[in-house]
C-alpha cells in the first residue's frame, strides 16, 4: 500500500495515517500543529514551502525548570519589569515558512511582542511580556508547534557573546581611503603640467597623507603588531614583509610629498592594506549555526529535578548537584553525574559516550555513568560525584584539550613567509649596495622601492582565496570545516583512524537477520504482540522491523528484567530474550545483541540485530587504504569483529572496548611515532580523540545537534565521499604553489624596474592590483574546478 | 581659483559623511544577518498589523 506524505512534516505516514481537514497526516502531534496554525490565521505557513514542520516533542515538564527566576534571569538578554528579551537557538529553522511563523509568533499568543529570525544563526531573539507569558510557557509554545529551542548548559554559563566587527571597520576604512587616495592621485599619472595642477599639487599630497593614516595606524595595525610578534619570537612569517612593506610605503612617501620629490605611493599603500584585508575577510567567513567548540556542557541539561527529603521536587541548576543528592531522571533525560540507581527500570543509551551500540539494562544499586540517556520511565538516582569530576567529564582536563591550536601549526604561507623576507632583504641591500658605487643617490630609491615591490601580496592573498572558496564548496556539498588552517592540516594526513559505533555505523536503521526454524504465521503474530507489550530497546527495535500483524491481546504477559519476554495466548506459549533465558545455555558469542526464541517450549531460533553499516564504507576504505594507514578504534564490545572484517579492506587493524581516554592515548602514541592523524568520531567518547588528532571530523546525522569539538563536520549523507573530499584537499595545495609561481613571476618584473631604479608610482599602482586581482581569480576558477567533481 | 578649496572640502565631506553612515550601520548590526532581511520582505504583503513600540528597544539594544 503507497503510503502519502504527512501535510504537516513531509514524512510518510507509515504507522496511522489521519485524516483532518481533507489531509493526511502521519501523527497526532503534526495534525496538531496544524489545527493550531489553521485556528490562528497562520495557514500561510504551508502555502511557503510545502511541508516545512516537525512533530512536536510533547514533554510534559521538560521546561519546569525555566519557572526558577535565577535560572530564567541567567538567559534572558535584557529585562525590565514586564519586557523580556531572549535569544533562543532554534535548530528546526530551515526554511522561508519558519522565518515566517516564528515572526508572527504574537499571532499566538498576545505575550509576544515582537520576534526576529537570525537564519544564519538559527536563531530568534524574541521580545515578550512576562505579565502575560512567562518565559517556561514561550518554550512551552515553541516546543508545541515543533519549534523547540535548545537551551543548554554552555549558554547558561557563557557570558553574552560579542560579535567581533573589527575586521568589517577595517576593511571599510581601507577602501574608502583607498578609493578617495585614487581620485586625488589620478591627475598627476598624466603629468600634463596643467597650472593649476601644479599649483595644487602639495594640496592634493597632504590630503592623501591625511588618509593614508587611518589605514596604515588603523586597518593595517593588525599587520604591524603580527610582525613584531613574530620578530620577537623569533620566526619569520608573512606579516613580516608585508608590514615591512606597509612602512616603507608610508615613510617614503611621507619623505617624498615633505621634500616635494613626487607624490609618493598612497594609492598602492591603501590598496595593498584593502586587498589584504578583503582576503582575511574572505577567509574568516564560518557558519555561524554550527559550534566546532562544544564541549560535554553544550550537551547536558542546564537543570535537574531533585528530590527534597520530603519527597517533593525542585529545579536545581546542574552544576549545583552535590555528593549525596537524590535526583529524579524523567524518561528520555540525560544522567547528568556519576551515580547509584535506587529506584525504578534503568534503561540506558551510552552510545553517545562510550560507543557501546546498545542501551543496557539497570537495576537497582547499579552504577550508572555520566552522559548515558534514560530511554523510558523515570528513575531515582543518588549523586556520587559532582558534574564536574564525573567519568566523563574528567577526559576534559586532560593537556590535550588545553593546548592552543593556533601555536601548533605554522601554515604555508607563514612558512614560505621565512625563505621570502630573506630573499627580499637580500636583494634590496644588494641592489643598494651596488648603486651606492655607480650613483650613491639613488641607493636610498633602489632599497626602498625593492622592499615596496616585493611586498608579498600575492603571496599572501593565494592561501586565503583558495582555501576560503574551498570552504565555501564543501560547506554546499555538507562538509562543514572550521577554518582555512583545519583544510591545510587535512592536505598533511596520512593515517586515518574511524569510530565505529554511530561513524561507520548508522543509529538510523537497524539490519536483522534471523536464523532458525521458520516461524508459522500463529508464531509470528504471538512473537508481535508480546514484543509489543515490552518497553525494551531490543524489543522495540525488533518490533518495528517485523511484518505488521493486527494487534492481539495477550492473555498472559510476564517481563523478566534483564533476561527476556513470556506471552500466552490461548493455547500456545512463547519464550523472547537472551540465550541463557530461551535455552537455559551460555551464549555463544557476547555482545547481547541476540535475540532467542522458543515456543512451546520449542527452540525456534534467534534474530540478530546489528547497527547497519554506512553505506560505502566498505569502499571508502578501500579508496583511502592507497594513500592512508587506516585504523578502526571502537568503544563497543567485539562481537561484530567477524562481520567488519568482511567489510573492510584485510589487515585493517581494529580495536575494541576502548575508553575515551584510551583513544585519546593511541592518537598521541601515533603521533609519538611521526604520524599525522586524522581522527573520525561522532560521540563524546570521541572528544579527547578528536581534540588530540591533526584534524578530528565528527560524522552527524544533523549538523544542527548535539557534535563534539572538532575540526570539521561531516554529513552522514557524504560519508561515502570522505576520500573524495581529502583528494581535493590535497589538489588545493598544489593550486596554492602553482600561485606562489606566479606571484614570483610578477615580483620579478617589479623587481628589474626596482632594482634599474625606475620604479615610478604608476608602475608600482598597476603591478600591485593587477597581480592581486589575478591571483584572485585563478584560484577561484582552479577551486570551483576541482571542487566540480563532488557529487 | 580657490573655488578648488570648496570643491575639495566638499567632496571630502560628503565622502565622509557616507562614511560615517557606514560605520553607524555595522555598528548597529545591519551586516550581521545578511540573508533573513532578503526573505523577509517577501512576506510584506502577509503582515498585517505592525510593532510600534519595539523599535526603542532596538536602538538600546545595539548601543554597545
Amino acid at each position: 500500500m503507497p503510503h502519502s506524505n504527512c501535510f504537516h512534516c513531509g514524512l510518510p505516514c507509515e504507522t496511522e495515517e489521519i485524516h483532518f481537514d481533507e489531509k493526511s497526516f502521519c501523527c497526532n502531534g503534526c495534525k496538531t500543529v496544524y489545527a493550531i496554525f489553521r485556528d490562528n490565521d497562520l495557514s500561510y505557513y504551508y502555502e511557503l514551502e510545502g511541508a516545512p514542520g516537525k512533530t512536536p516533542e510533547l514533554n510534559l515538564g521538560k521546561f519546569d525548570y525555566l519557572d526558577d527566576p535565577g535560572i530564567a534571569e541567567r538567559l534572558l538578554e535584557f529585562q525590565d519589569e514586564s519586557h523580556h528579551i531572549i535569544s533562543l537557538s532554534i535548530p528546526h529553522i530551515h526554511c522561508s515558512s519558519c522565518i515566517w511563523v516564528l515572526e508572527n509568533l504574537n499571532r499566538l499568543n498576545p505575550g509576544v511582542l515582537s520576534s526576529q529570525v537570525d537564519f544564519p544563526r538559527k536563531e530568534a531573539r524574541i521580545h515578550f511580556n512576562s505579565e502575560q507569558i512567562s518565559l517556561k510557557e514561550l518554550v512551552s509554545l515553541l516546543n508545541a508547534i515543533g519549534y523547540e529551542p535548545s537551551i543548554t548548559l554552555e549558554q547558561y554559563e557563557g557570558s553574552a557573546k560579542k560579535i567581533d566587527r573589527k575586521l568589517i571597520y577595517q576593511l571599510g576604512i581601507a577602501g574608502f581611503a583607498f578609493g578617495n587616495i585614487m581620485f586625488l592621485s589620478f591627475p598627476e599619472y598624466f603629468e600634463s603640467g596643467e597650472y593649476w595642477l601644479e599649483k595644487y599639487k602639495g594640496l592634493f599630497h597632504w590630503i592623501m597623507f591625511a588618509f593614508s593614516l587611518p589605514v596604515v595606524f588603523y586597518s593595517g595595525s593588525g599587520y604591524l603588531t603580527s610582525a613584531y610578534k613574530s620578530l620577537r619570537s623569533g620566526m619569520l612569517n608573512i606579516d613580516v614583509p608585508i608590514a615591512l612593506g606597509i612602512l616603507v610605503l608610508f615613510i617614503r612617501s611621507t619623505v617624498e610629498i615633505t621634500l616635494d620629490l613626487g607624490q609618493g605611493f598612497f594609492d598602492s599603500l591603501t590598496g595593498l592594506v584593502f586587498f589584504l584585508l578583503l582576503g582575511k575577510f574572505f577567509q574568516q567567513r564560518t557558519y555561524s549555526f554550527l559550534s566546532f567548540e562544544r564541549d560535554y556542557k553544550s550537551y547536558f541539561p542546564i537543570a535537574v529535578t531533585r528530590l527534597k527529603t520530603d519527597g517533593s521536587e525542585e529545579n536545581i541548576p546542574v552544576h549545583e548537584v552535590v555528593t549525596g543528592d537524590r535526583l529524579l531522571i524523567k524518561s528520555n533525560s540525560l544522567i547528568p553525574t556519576d551515580s547509584i540507581l535506587l529506584k525504578g527500570e534503568g534503561r540506558v543509551d551510552y552510545s553517545f559516550v562510550t560507543g557501546e551500540a546498545r542501551a543496557v539494562s539497570k537495576k537497582s544499586g547499579d552504577r550508572l555513568y555520566a552522559g548515558g540517556k534514560q530511554l523510558q520511565g523515570a528513575i531515582e538516582i543518588e549523586v556520587l560525584k559532582p558534574v564536574s569530576q564525573s567519568y566523563l567529564t574528567e577526559l576534559w582536563s586532560d593537556a590535550a584539550f588545553s593546548r592552543n591550536p593556533k601555536t601548533a601549526f605554522r601554515n604555508l604561507t607563514d612558512r614560505i613567509g621565512k625563505r621570502f623576507t630573506v630573499a627580499v632583504l637580500t636583494i634590496a641591500f644588494v641592489a643598494a649596495g651596488i648603486w651606492l658605487f655607480i650613483e650613491p643617490a639613488r641607493a636610498l630609491n633602489v632599497l626602498t622601492a625593492v622592499l615596496i615591490i616585493a611586498c608579498p601580496c600575492a603571496i599572501a592573498l593565494a592561501a586565503p582565496f583558495t582555501l576560503g572558496n574551498l570552504l565555501r564548496i564543501f560547506g554546499k556539498k555538507g562538509f562543514y570545516v572550521k577554518d582555512t588552517e583545519s583544510l591545510e592540516r587535512m592536505a598533511l594526513v596520512d593515517t586515518a583512524i574511524f569510530d565505529k559505533t554511530g561513524t561507520l555505523t548508522t543509529t538510523r536503521r537497524n539490519s536483522i537477520d534471523y536464523t532458525g526454524i521458520e516461524l508459522t504465521e500463529a508464531e509470528a503474530i504471538l512473537l508481535k504482540n508480546t514484543l509489543r507489550a515490552s518497553g525494551h530497546p531490543l524489543s522495540q527495535t525488533l518490533y518495528k522491523q517485523l511484518a505488521p500483524y493486527n494487534i492481539i491481546p495477550l492473555d498472559n504477559f510476564e517481563e523478566h528484567l534483564g533476561e527476556g519476554l513470556e506471552g500466552r495466548l490461548a493455547d500456545a506459549h512463547i519464550r523472547v530474550g537472551s540465550s541463557e533465558f530461551v535455552t537455559g545455555a551460555p551464549p555463544a558469542q557476547a555482545g547481547g545483541s541476540e535475540v532467542h526464541v522458543s515456543t512451546n517450549d520449542r527452540y525456534k531460533g534467534h534474530f540478530i540485530i546489528r547497527n547497519s553499516y554506512r553505506e560505502g564504507a566498505g569502499k571508502l576504505f578501500e579508496d583511502l587504504n592507497r594513500d592512508y594507514s587506516l585504523a578502526v578504534l571502537s568503544g563497543d564490545n567485539e562481537s561484530e569483529k567477524a562481520f567488519l572484517e568482511e567489510l573492510l579492506p584485510p589487515l585493517t587493524p581494529m580495536y575494541f572496548n576502548q575508553k575515551p581516554k584510551e583513544k585519546l592515548q593511541f592518537v598521541r602514541e601515533l603521533q609519538r611515532e611521526g604520524k599525522e592523524v586524522l581522527m573520525i568520531g561522532d560521540g563524546l567518547n570521541d572528544a579527547g580523540a578528536l581534540a588530540q588528532s591533526k584534524v578530528g571530523i565528527a560524522i552527524s546525522e544533523d549538523a544542527n545537534l548535539f557534535t563534539p569539538a572538532c575540526d570539521a563536520i561531516l554529513d552522514s549523507s557524504q560519508f561515502a565521499n570522505l576520500g573524495v573530499f581529502l583528494g581535493i584537499t590535497k589538489k588545493a595545495m598544489k593550486i596554492i604553489y602553482m600561485s606562489f609561481g606566479f606571484s614570483l613571476l610578477y615580483n620579478l618584473v617589479g623587481l628589474y624596474f626596482a632594482v634599474t631604479g625606475q620604479l615610478e608610482p604608476v608602475i608600482a599602482a598597476i603591478l600591485m592590483p593587477l597581480s592581486s586581482i589575478s591571483i584572485v581569480a585563478f584560484t577561484t576558477a582552479a577551486t570551483n574546478w576541482i571542487g566540480r567533481k563532488i557529487e | 581659483m580657490s573655488v578648488i578649496y570648496m570643491l575639495l572640502a566638499i567632496s571630502i565631506l560628503i565622502a565622509i559623511f557616507f562614511f560615517v553612515v557606514f560605520i553607524i550601520s555595522v555598528r548597529k548590526g545591519q551586516y550581521d544577518d545578511s540573508y533573513t532581511p532578503s526573505i523577509r520582505m517577501l512576506f510584506e504583503d502577509e503582515l498585517v498589523e505592525k510593532d510600534t513600540d519595539v523599535s526603542k528597544f532596538n536602538q538600546l539594544d545595539n548601543s554597545n
